[in-house]
């Protein structure tokens, strides 16, 4: 019966932190909206029945003060906590700067690894018409900070495994996950695909830094995350009607990454595409594709293709966020454009 | 000047051990700080200094009001409340030096200094880094019902901080167990207090965030001592932080090579005039005429000391070169930069 339980990403990080809230009395919640009797759950419902279940002095809401919240969790992890942190939406991660980039990363590393800095900070990305300050992805920023481990689950299976992983790290976790993933209202974005997963009732964890290929092919290598890795699983159906048969990866972790899997397609399919909704330049797809660049030069035989959200703000109008942001339809004339252009083989 | 009380230090019913070690510290601090400055000029130690000379009796009396298992949080002039808190002077001067046998392991350095070993976080380099993060200490002190207590030293600049507003408000609220400690040396950098803020007195602030203040000679460690003690006692039972000014005065520049000419010679002497230890120096005289063997004894020490620690921090070796890539994580991973280089890999 197990076998059939399908959850969505929200229900599956309920589940997660529920888990191990229950397994370790040092995972505690602190954030804005998170348990207050009659509110919302956290901005997107994900803690819904966790104050019931766990008390207000695990659950701790705080006033709107990013770096209060962000400058708790610190402090309460290098004093032997494990907070999970919650800002709502991840546009307002640079209220609190500061307390992720200068003391969260490098306080370990200043003590010359007296301390240690275990959090979980999840932060909600992913344009909804909801425009430039409350739809950005800037995870892309977090994978320049060493110190920091950064993850992108897509779907419920491995979001349930890795933000148990992450909050069992002994190093800070910045858990970025899409807000149209989180439920079932972002299906019709994703070419009306089913966004939820099969997720054991059996416990299981899922390492950081290990990436999974979620559409075997042999044509090209597509590595995407959140809303656009579905969306490019909906093109490859539509490619493969054509005869172009896409390795669609997901890398759930950008930092640290793994190459190997993309490596290991890449020598297959001598295509590489990489696809996010973060914007085009300095995205974490200038890093994958350096890298490749500079390791595996010889299995490509086509130029790397980065697909991503263009270098303006997000708006609001429908008609205008689709022409920013990677759709079904850039995509696939993007990868046909590609394969039919082949400079070698 | 005319909010800094003067005169001569009390001393009250303060044993004469008591008194003596108060000495001893100041001293500690201070001579510590002046063997740095020549160490510093000589060019033996790299990076820069940020010194104390002047606000010692701020960090003596808050750390003696503090119990063994207390945290602080420091500043990026933390040698004062390093050595106070209980560094010794050999793993501080190393750090200085960027040795392997620094506090630090030579990864913090001057700005970076501290030991979670007593208690203090590595000093945060932030003006008011400290503010935020201590609310999480003390939280988990809370959480965890230890009776701990965290001091959070910052000057009288970070007030202005975003971080000091939303820090002390959270902590305010939730009743944490924090002692601020606002050494209000009157200068942020170059920059006067009174020319960034219209609140004349930093204890003002506390009002806004319901939380009790006071205001302190901070050139007199007994002082201090008193209103730490009282306002640890507050946060210890669970009744909330109390924001402490200790008005005092540094000596030094704001760091190497700072000429000082936006402050008076005038004002300089005034507060020189105020010098904790000269001030200890006098009421402990006044009290036992024949204390001037016991105090040259102890300067006599606090020199065998602080010669000791620089024998130690020279002779000391280097951090071996692959120390740079570990501790940024728990379990180091492969670096893609490493790939076909010669760098030492974790």
């Amino acid at each position: 019966m197990s076998q059939e339980r399908r959850l969505s990403i929200g229900e599956a990080i309920r589940e997660a932190i529920a888990e191990e809230m229950e397994r370790d009395e040092r995972v505690f919640l602190i954030g804005e909206d998170i348990g207050i009797p009659g509110g919302f759950g956290g901005a997107f419902g994900v803690y819904l029945g966790l104050p019931e279940r766990f008390g207000h002095e695990r659950i701790i809401d705080t006033p709107i003060s990013e770096k209060a919240i962000a400058g708790a969790a610190v402090g309460a992890a290098i004093m032997g906590m494990r907070p999970i942190p919650d800002l709502q939406y991840a546009d307002f991660v640079y209220e609190c700067m500061d307390e992720i980039v200068n003391q969260a990363a490098k306080l370990r590393y200043m003590s010359g690894g007296k301390l240690k800095v275990p959090l979980v900070l999840r932060l909600p990305v992913g344009t909804a018409n909801r425009g430039a300050q409350h739809g950005q992805s800037p995870e892309s920023a977090f994978i320049h900070v060493p110190g920091l481990k950064v993850v992108c689950p897509s779907d419920a299976y491995h979001a349930k495994g890795i933000m148990k992983s992450a909050i069992r790290d002994d190093d800070p976790v910045l858990v970025f996950e899409h807000k149209l993933l989180y439920g079932s209202k972002g299906r019709e974005s994703a070419g009306g695909m089913d966004l939820t997963a099969h997720v054991p009732v059996e416990e299981y964890l899922f390492p950081i830094g290990k990436a999974v290929v979620k559409r075997p092919g042999s044509s090209v290598t597509i590595v995407a995350t959140h809303l656009t890795l579905y969306r490019c699983l909906a093109a490859a159906e539509e490619l493969a009607a054509e005869g172009i048969e896409c390795e669609v990866i997901d890398p759930i972790s950008l930092l640290p990454m793994d190459m190997d899997t993309i490596y290991t397609s890449l020598d297959k399919t001598g295509r590489l595409v990489i696809a996010h909704e973060d914007t085009f330049t300095g995205g974490w797809g200038a890093e994958v594709a350096a890298r490749v660049a500079g390791e595996r030069l010889q299995a490509l035989r086509a130029p790397i293709l980065r697909i991503a959200a263009h270098d303006v703000p997000l708006p609001v109008a429908p008609v205008l966020e689709q022409a920013v942001v990677p759709t079904q339809a850039r995509i696939v004339q993007q990868v046909r454009s590609l394969v039919a252009a082949n400079v070698k083989g | 000047m005319t909010s800094s009380p003067m005169g001569a230090i009390d001393l009250g019913s303060i044993e004469p051990d008591d008194a003596l070690a108060t000495y001893r510290e100041l001293c500690r601090l201070r001579r510590f700080e002046d063997k740095v400055y020549q160490l510093f000029l000589k060019g033996e130690l790299p990076g820069t200094v940020h010194q104390y000379q002047g606000q010692e009796a701020v960090a003596v009396g808050v750390c003696q009001a503090l119990e063994s298992g207390d945290w602080i949080t420091s500043t990026h002039r933390p040698h004062g409340h390093a050595i106070a808190k209980g560094v010794s002077m050999r793993a501080a001067l190393a750090e200085l030096y960027g040795k392997a046998t620094g506090c630090c392991g030579g990864k913090g350095g001057s700005m970076h200094l501290g030991d979670p070993e007593v208690g203090m976080v590595p000093a945060i380099a932030i003006v008011a880094g400290g503010v935020s993060i201590v609310s999480g200490m003390g939280l988990a002190f809370k959480l965890q019902r230890t009776g701990q207590v965290a001091a959070c030293f910052f000057g009288e600049g970070a007030t202005n901080e975003g971080a000091f507003h939303e820090g002390v408000n959270f902590a305010a609220v939730q009743r944490l167990p924090i002692v601020y400690v606002c050494e209000n040396n009157l200068y942020g950098a170059s920059t006067p207090y009174h020319a960034t803020t219209l609140v004349p007195e930093v204890a003002e602030r506390a009002a806004a965030y319901g939380i009790p203040a006071v205001s302190v000679d901070g050139m007199n460690p007994l002082a201090v001592r008193e209103a730490t003690a009282v306002a640890r006692a507050r946060a210890a039972a669970g009744d909330g932080p109390t924001l402490i000014e200790a008005k005092t005065y540094r000596f030094a520049g704001h760091s190497r090579g700072d000429a000082k000419k936006y402050r008076t010679r005038d004002e300089e002497e005034q507060w020189k005039g105020l010098d904790p230890i000269d001030r200890m120096i006098t009421a402990i005289c006044a009290r036992d005429p024949q204390a001037s063997a016991a105090l040259a004894l102890i300067d006599e020490q606090v020199a065998a000391e602080i010669d000791d620690a620089v024998e130690f921090a020279r002779s000391s070796p280097d951090p071996e070169v692959g120390d740079a890539f570990t501790d940024a994580y728990a379990e180091p991973f492969a670096m893609p930069s490493m790939a076909g280089t010669s760098a030492v890999a974790p």
